[in-house]
């Protein structure tokens, strides 16, 4: 149950964001750019520093959401099991998973801000220009990983409803990746129950 | 020296938020309604939940600026100015509200991490008076300083030395808030 009176039904961020609309507006305006927003860095890469960071911080709204946000930008519905796969060998061990070279160095940098801002070392920032990364990549990275410290923590410290099972947030992924954190989310937060159930 | 090039002279998070204006609009509206927004907690008791989850972090940047914001809040004086300090190295014992107690020990477990807030730490912020949109506001408010902590010590910002730059740069955005042009310079 959550620690306050939250709005039924409303999964994860959902809740709170109903809750308290004045806070809401920003944090789904950062959202939206940090994950959709021009950048050359692809939304799949974003979304998968997103899901990451909220991994190591536990959070499992968050990081099955943006999991499944990932998992559409990578692909159709044809390919989604298998992008499934992909993001669980990611978040269990990027070094290992078949991504690019750079996507290992920015996911490096997340995990040590998840970790503490000072964890980010110099070597951090040097093996990721090395493989290509700019600054504004670089700067992009530390800010996702940070937004999803807050964001995370935010779900969880509220202790905010949310479905377990990974199903329930293909349709709510689908959302997140091809309407995105503004809009589509103010006029239908919550899955429908044939969602949930599908 | 920061990570990236940022413009030079401008400390903690400033630096990176001219970098990237894209990003620091929405971070700057966030900051402006949680910490100046219409609420039932004081200016001063918001600024020290930023303060205290800013040092348990360990962000010189962040708990020296908004303790000094904190402080002036409360009233600048010196006095003020170790009442925070108290604060900052244990609230349990500083001469603050029970309320304000129970609301900063929420935000030390949110720092820790959002599953450390547990319910007995709401149950007892109520007992001492706190509402709803109190507790809420508390634990996005150390959310917030979890997120603006990492950004400022992960890009490796500037941090000023000299404890008269923040106390100026507090009475400047105590007075003009963190969207303005001064909240910039």
């Amino acid at each position: 149950m959550p620690h306050i009176t939250l709005p039924e039904g409303l999964p994860g961020i959902t809740g709170p964001f109903a809750f308290r609309p004045e806070t809401a507006k920003p944090m789904r305006a950062l959202a939206e750019f940090l994950l959709r927003g021009p950048n050359t860095l692809s939304s799949a890469d974003r979304e998968l520093i997103a899901t990451y960071t909220s991994s190591q911080n536990d959070c499992h709204f968050c990081q099955t959401s943006h999991g499944a946000a990932a998992a559409h930008h990578l692909g159709g519905p044809s390919e989604l099991a298998s992008n499934f796969a992909l993001i669980a060998e990611i978040k269990r061990d990027f070094e290992s998973a078949p991504i690019s070279a750079k996507l290992k160095a920015l996911l490096n940098i997340a995990g040590h801000v998840q970790q503490g801002g000072k964890r980010v070392t110099s070597d951090d920032i040097a093996r990721a220009r090395s493989e290509g990364a700019t600054d504004t990549e670089i700067h992009d990275t530390v800010l996702i990983a940070a937004a999803f410290c807050m964001y995370n923590r935010y779900v969880d410290g509220l202790a905010t409803w949310a479905p377990q099972e990974q199903e329930a947030y293909i349709p709510m992924g689908a959302r997140m990746a091809h309407q995105g954190y503004v809009a589509a989310h103010v006029q239908n937060p919550a899955p429908t129950p044939e969602e949930v159930i599908a | 020296m920061p990570h990236i090039p940022l413009p030079e002279g401008v400390p903690g998070p400033r630096g990176p938020m001219l970098f990237r204006p894209e990003t620091a609009e929405p971070m700057s509206e966030m900051a402006e309604v949680l910490m100046r927004g219409p609420s039932t907690l004081t200016l001063a008791e918001r600024e020290l939940i930023g303060m205290y989850v800013s040092a348990q972090n360990d962000c010189r940047y962040c708990q020296t600026i908004h303790g000094a914001v904190a402080a002036h809040h409360l009233g600048a004086t010196e006095e003020q100015e170790l009442l925070v300090q108290q604060i900052k190295c244990d609230p349990s014992t500083a001469p603050i509200s029970p309320k304000l107690k129970a609301l900063l020990k929420i935000a030390g477990h949110v720092q820790q991490g959002g599953k450390h807030v547990t319910a007995e730490d709401t149950v007892q912020a109520r007992e001492q008076g706190a509402t709803d949109l109190e507790i809420h506001d508390t634990v996005l408010i150390a959310a917030n300083f979890c997120m603006m902590n990492r950004y400022v010590d992960g890009l490796a910002t500037w941090t000023p030395d000299d404890p008269d730059f923040y106390r100026q740069r507090a009475a400047n955005l105590a007075q003009h808030g963190y969207t303005g042009s001064a909240s910039r310079s």
